[in-house]
């Protein structure tokens, strides 16, 4: 089974400030690392390849500096990794990133299964799969808890809101996955040897022979125009005295609003 | 596509350097300049009054015409019933389609959806609804395709969806197709009327940032909003829509996935999203026992049960008990949290309830800067006390 994980590199926490002074995010001082989400995507690949043989190729469009986060996909398990790194693909939207993760996937060759994390860390919209799915012309199914059976094809579980729903979905496909569908692990010593050596090509737009209008910022179709602090009003009252009072004073405020 | 400076008319006043998003622009011998990575949002040129700002952006609005009018709003129904976050967004589409002076319109799929006909009372000038016992469920890849194929047909400028499981799976493939943006759990919506722009705000970074979006090139404009972030109207029932009834053909249109079962989660008797008040625990609570203290509250208060996320984790509660980012947004008459610390993660989920009480032994807790009420105490004297009292009313 031939096994492709999408995985970004967001900064590693999402404790992130604007300066006041020039209206921007502050980056400085934030260590990046590998979407939390993309963890589950990666250790469920690896999973698969180590019931059914194959190979789990880890890609990830990026700056130069994701290769480190690439290699760490190495240590966990991945076979292989490429990254596709190029100005022309910077300030892409999730329109323009799956675009260009497709062609990049199709430039790969023959793939039976591509796993994406639910969302990422910073951006936070879940979108990159499913329109990652479409852009491959492949069936899709969303917020994957488990893998049950993989013959023709594989009958999976999807979380909605109300519970469970069991899905027959044949390969290829394209599926995100949800942190209740396994527990990844830690870097193995081979692993980590391996991470080491291992050769990270960098395919860039070239490379890709791909449609310039469609990357990068000229293929995204939303702009980001403003960025701001969220505004949080103080509108609280701290109840005083013994916790009886505070208790006593509390249900007469709530009988005030009519709630009890 | 290119940014300019007009050296002559420049007078270094730097107006334009504070409302770049991006912090791209500085001053070098009292001119602006600017540096690498501008995406042409136009923030600076209307900053700017000395009209030295030129922005030549050739392949915009090409594909924008005068075709596309209105707004949509896909009404969710799951077992024949819409879903309330479809009535939030009539609500809120209203108000967008009155600004624009344009059409409003739902759309539904479904198998005798007969609360289809109730959307015109929330503002639906027209309910386009697809009625055929195969879209019964969640058909994911014929809704794909016949959503889209009405898109093309009829051309709005505006497609709102719930950012439920559904929409957050399936309006993303719908965009793709149609090469358009989509903007993921808007909590704000507004129209720029000069260029008929949505103007979509979101949180992202968890929730420490908000960013403003647009889609200028592209139509239709799309956008999911979780439930709950927008009130819906009282229903006017007199208000007259129209309903049109569109046949489902299946005409080359297949389903390649293949639903076989459904299990339900039976824990959760009381749907979070549907409940007036909620009794919501955190790591505060210690252990998975402890949660029977909390639902001992619900229970005298008629509440539902709610959770941060730790206590998921640590699988003292299922997940559809969560609360958050990555759990579920409620909107409650009364928000109780207990032993919740308050991170932006959790309060991304709640913290447009009516009336917020945080009982919290840690009076630094951020949880106190939203809640109407603080109790600074330790949970297991506090709520006991509530319990008796309210059971000795
Ligand atoms: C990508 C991402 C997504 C996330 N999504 C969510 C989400 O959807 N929902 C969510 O909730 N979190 C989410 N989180 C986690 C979030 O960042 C916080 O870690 C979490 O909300 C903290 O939960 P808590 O308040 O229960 O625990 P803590 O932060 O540990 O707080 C426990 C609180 O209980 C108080 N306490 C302890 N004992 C007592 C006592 N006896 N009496 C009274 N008070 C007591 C403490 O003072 C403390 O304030 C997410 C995080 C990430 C990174």
């Amino acid at each position: 089974m031939n096994i492709v994980v999408c995985l970004k590199q967001v900064p590693g926490t999402t404790e992130v400030k604007i300066d006041p002074q020039t209206n921007t995010l502050i980056r400085e001082g934030i260590l990046n690392i590998l979407n939390p989400f993309d963890a589950y995507a990666l250790e469920e690949g690896v999973r698969l390849k180590e019931r059914c043989g194959g190979r789990v190729t880890a890609i990830s469009m990026g700056p130069p500096q994701a290769e480190e986060m690439l290699r760490e996909a190495i240590s966990l398990g991945a076979d292989e990794a490429v990254l596709l790194s190029d100005k022309a693909f910077a300030g892409a939207d999730t329109l323009a990133t799956s675009y260009t993760l497709a062609r990049a996937i199709e430039k790969l060759g023959q793939t039976d299964l591509i796993i994406c994390g639910r969302q990422t860390f910073d951006g936070d919209t879940g979108q990159v799969g499913p329109e990652l799915a479409e852009m491959l012309g492949l069936p899709f199914v969303a917020y994957v808890s488990k893998i049950e059976d993989i013959n023709k094809g594989m009958h999976l579980q999807r979380m909605v809101e109300e519970g469970h729903e069991i899905i027959e979905l044949p390969l290829p496909a394209v599926i995100t996955v949800v942190k209740e569908i396994n527990v990844p692990r830690l870097p193995s010593l081979r692993g980590l040897a391996k991470a080491k050596s291992a050769p990270i090509p960098v395919w860039t737009a070239e490379e890709l022979a791909i449609d310039m209008d469609k990357v990068g910022l000229k293929g995204s179709a939303t702009r980001v125009v403003k960025v701001f602090s969220p505004q949080r009003v103080n509108r609280g009252e701290i109840l005083q005295g013994e916790p009886e009072e505070q208790v006593k004073n509390l249900i007469s405020k709530l009988g005030d609003a009519g709630i009890v | 596509m290119g940014i300019l400076i007009d050296l002559d008319k420049c007078n270094g006043c730097g107006n334009c350097i504070e409302v770049c998003p991006f912090g791209l622009l500085e001053l070098v011998d009292d001119k602006v300049q600017v540096k690498e990575g501008c995406n042409f949002c136009r923030a600076c040129q209307e900053a700017c009054t000395y009209d030295a700002i030129l922005i030549e952006a050739a392949v915009e609005e090409v594909e924008v015409s005068d075709l596309h009018r209105g707004v949509w709003v896909f009404a969710e129904q799951r077992n024949g019933k819409i879903k309330g976050v479809a009535y939030e967004l009539l609500s809120k589409g209203r108000e967008l389609a009155d600004t624009l002076n344009a059409e409003l319109s739902a759309v539904c799929f479904g198998h005798n959806v007969a609360e289809a006909s109730e959307l015109t009372g929330y503002g639906a000038d027209k309910v386009y609804l697809v009625d055929a016992p195969i879209i019964k469920g969640f058909e994911e890849d014929l809704y794909t395709a016949k959503f889209v194929e009405l898109i093309c047909q009829y051309r709005p400028e505006i497609v709102l969806a719930g950012a439920t499981p559904m929409g957050r799976s399936f309006m993303p493939r719908v965009a793709a197709r149609l090469r358009t943006g989509l903007t993921a759990d808007c909590t704000g919506l507004e129209i720029d009327l000069g260029r008929r722009l949505l103007l979509q705000t979101r949180p992202t970074f968890g929730g420490n940032i908000m960013a403003t979006i647009i889609c200028s090139s592209k139509r239709p404009q799309m956008a999911t909003v979780r439930p709950r972030v927008f009130k819906k109207n009282t229903p006017d029932k007199e208000r007259k829509g129209q309903v049109i009834k569109l046949d489902f053909e299946r005409g080359g249109i297949t389903s390649k996935i293949k639903l076989l079962d459904f299990i339900e989660d039976l824990t959760e008797r009381v749907k979070l999203e549907d409940t007036d008040i909620i009794v919501s625990g955190g790591r505060g609570l210690g252990k998975a026992e402890n949660f029977h203290l909390l639902e001992e509250l619900a229970n005298v208060m008629g509440a539902a049960l709610g959770s941060s996320r730790p206590p998921v984790d640590e699988g003292w509660i299922p997940y559809s008990h969560q609360v958050g980012q990555t759990g579920k947004t409620v909107c409650p008459k009364l928000y109780i949290a207990c032993g919740i610390s308050g991170a932006v993660q959790h309060l991304a989920g709640m913290q447009t309830s009516e009336i917020i009480i945080a009982i919290n032994d840690d009076p630094n807790a951020p949880i106190f800067e939203v809640a109407t009420y603080g109790i600074v105490g330790d949970l297991f004297k506090v709520v006991p006390m509530l319990i008796a009292r309210l059971k000795g009313r």
